[in-house]
């Protein structure tokens, strides 16, 4: 973290901007991408319209507000590469095949460069991916929208999430340092991921004390987070408070991640010769 | 001072191993076993050994991927595992296997990144992309991504990007792997060049051992993480029992020829092949072969350097 601020900024800045046009060369997969989280969405949304049907202001949210939810995750989804996708795919996989080496042969943090990667992947699959299916459900749904104040704490929001997201996945991923694959880690994460992020329900409709504890979780960050800002649920010092528990989980969690980094380098072997 | 100092250096790792349901036994490995060498400044280096001699364990910790368990190396001054980055903006590596480059860019914005991550000044950068694009022939291949260039393509992609920021040291590992004859001509040409023209000091690993006889000086052979030989490659020659072979081609067939300081290891109609120590004159044989017989043709094969080294290992 040596020298002067602005070679770093344009070094991270000109990563993000090719790691999004890196994406942005696949368009088919983009398309087909947004047409599976639109079916997704109006799947979920016709269940959740069941649900608020029965029990009213479940959660305290409207049925409106549900319906918002659920597309808030739809656009989320691959915002914060919840499943795969991101950068940290790169990541296990070049652990995996010792390709890492070249990555540690380079004068510059290789934490810092898979975090511009992603966060250039975000960006680019929340304006695709995130705006195009919020798009439809707009149109079949009609959704909340948010009062200046909302959406301004929901873009923060968003970027945070995609930084948690992505310090929690490149731990599962730095994983294959000592595993040698990190298939296992991953499916594990999945799982934790679809179930405490929000994006199969909000976490404020589970039972007291899971309620509690899934809300402290970092994968509350993903998704639940920047949708009750969206939804105002958050507002004023509150929303402040919600920002801040992302910032911590951002900052204790990149600093493991630095830390694994470093005790994987000392002690592990680079695969292959 | 030497551009590598390398003292005593040993790298071991513990191999842990399943014995029974429960228990385990873990099992130390050297893969790098006091070894000590110096390389100076504008050498060109072959480093040769078998597989798993322990040739990529020395080259991770001389650019500091790896700490060492035992003894030290110095690089330019630096001491690898500590000083990782700034030694990286001193080094260049390329391996025949991997590659540095960005898989779904084109070739131009690879070499962007690089100018951005080695902070290379305007001036120098535009100088070197002019040279080595015009050297290793990139110049139609630059906007092309490079999951769209071919193995021999992509090698020189990897080579111009690895020299983007004049680096004092090139380590090449397996260089010219799975490419054909031409272009590992034109690539050999290349390095040659470069050493000579700039003085970039060049360590090699390779198993094709033309590489060596092409471009290296000098030859470090290592086994079992230990160098058995280090010095030139005419002395490698002669160090390793090597015989030199003199072919005779007689006017007629004849019994063996029987004459002192050789002996006949074959022979195939008029045709007989007799060898020699590698160190001795061919002109006596040649005098005396020629005194005594009708000899329609003759000639001298070197030592193949794979026997040679094929014997050391074997020592």
């Amino acid at each position: 973290m040596s020298g002067p601020l602005h070679p770093q900024i344009s070094l991270y800045a000109a990563i993000a901007t090719r790691s999004f046009r890196r994406y942005s060369t696949y368009t088919a997969a983009t398309l087909a991408g947004i047409f599976t989280n639109s079916v997704f969405g109006i799947i979920l949304s016709f269940a959740y319209l069941a649900l608020w049907e029965q029990n009213p202001s479940a959660g305290g949210y409207e049925a409106d507000q549900a319906v918002t939810f659920v597309w808030i995750g739809q656009a989320l989804l691959m915002t914060v590469a919840l499943w795969s996708g991101g950068s940290t795919d790169d990541l296990a996989e070049r652990i995996r095949t010792g390709d890492i080496a070249v990555d540690l042969y380079r004068p510059v943090s290789v934490l810092g460069w898979y975090l511009a990667a992603d966060l250039g992947r975000g960006l680019y699959h929340f304006t695709t991916r995130g705006v195009a299916p919020a798009i439809v459900g707009a149109l079949l749904f009609g959704l909340v929208t948010p009062s200046p104040a909302g959406a301004a704490g929901f873009l923060v929001s968003v970027v945070l999430a995609v930084v948690v997201s992505f310090a929690v996945r490149f731990l599962f991923a730095a994983s294959a340092f000592w595993l040698l694959d990190a298939t296992g880690p991953r499916v594990l994460l999945s799982v934790l991921a679809t179930f405490f992020s929000g994006l199969t329900l909000p976490l404020n409709l589970f039972p007291d004390g899971l309620r509690q504890v899934a809300l402290a979780l970092p994968f509350a960050s993903y998704i639940q987070t920047p949708a009750d800002i969206w939804l105002g649920r958050h507002t004023g010092l509150d929303m402040i408070a919600a920002i801040g528990l992302q910032v911590l989980w951002a900052v204790v969690l990149l600093a493991t991640c630095a830390l694994v980094l470093r005790a994987a380098t000392r002690k592990v072997v680079v695969q292959g010769g | 001072m030497s551009l590598i100092e390398v003292r005593d250096l040993s790298r071991e790792f513990t191999i842990r191993k399943r014995a029974g349901a429960f228990r385990r036994t873990s099992v130390v490995k050297h893969a790098v076993h006091d070894l000590s060498f110096d390389i100076e400044a504008g050498e060109m280096v072959g480093y040769i050994g078998p597989n798993g001699a322990g040739k990529s364990t020395t080259i991770k910790m001389l650019t500091g991927i790896l700490g060492p368990s035992g003894g030290s190396a110095l690089v330019a001054g630096l001491e690898p595992s500590r000083q990782r980055r700034e030694l990286a903006r001193r080094i260049g590596v390329v391996f025949g296997q991997r590659t540095s480059l960005w898989w779904d860019l084109p070739l131009r914005d690879s070499y962007e990144l690089l100018r951005r991550i080695y902070r290379i000044p305007d001036q120098t950068f535009r100088r070197n992309l002019e040279d080595h694009v015009a050297l290793l022939d990139l110049g139609d291949l630059m906007d092309t991504p490079v999951r769209q260039l071919s193995l021999g393509q992509r090698m020189r992609g990897d080579i111009a990007a690895a020299l983007l920021h004049d680096p004092e040291i090139l380590y090449l590992d397996e260089p010219t792997i799975g490419l054909d004859v031409v272009s590992k001509g034109r690539l050999r040409e290349f390095l040659r060049a470069l050493n000579h023209e700039r003085g970039t000091t060049l360590m090699l690993t390779t198993h094709d051992l033309q590489d060596i006889e092409a471009l290296c000086d000098r030859v470090i052979v290592i086994d079992h993480g230990t160098a058995v030989f280090d010095g030139p490659l005419p002395s490698l020659r002669a160090n390793g029992d090597a015989s030199r072979t003199l072919v005779v081609d007689l006017v007629d067939e004849a019994s063996p020829i029987a004459i002192e300081g050789a002996r006949v290891v074959k022979v195939e109609g008029p045709r007989q092949w007799l060898a020699f120590p590698a160190g001795a004159s061919a002109a006596p044989l040649v005098a005396q072969v020629a005194a005594a017989y009708d000899v329609a043709d003759l000639s001298i094969h070197e030592p193949d350097i794979e026997d040679v080294i094929r014997k050391l290992y074997a020592r």
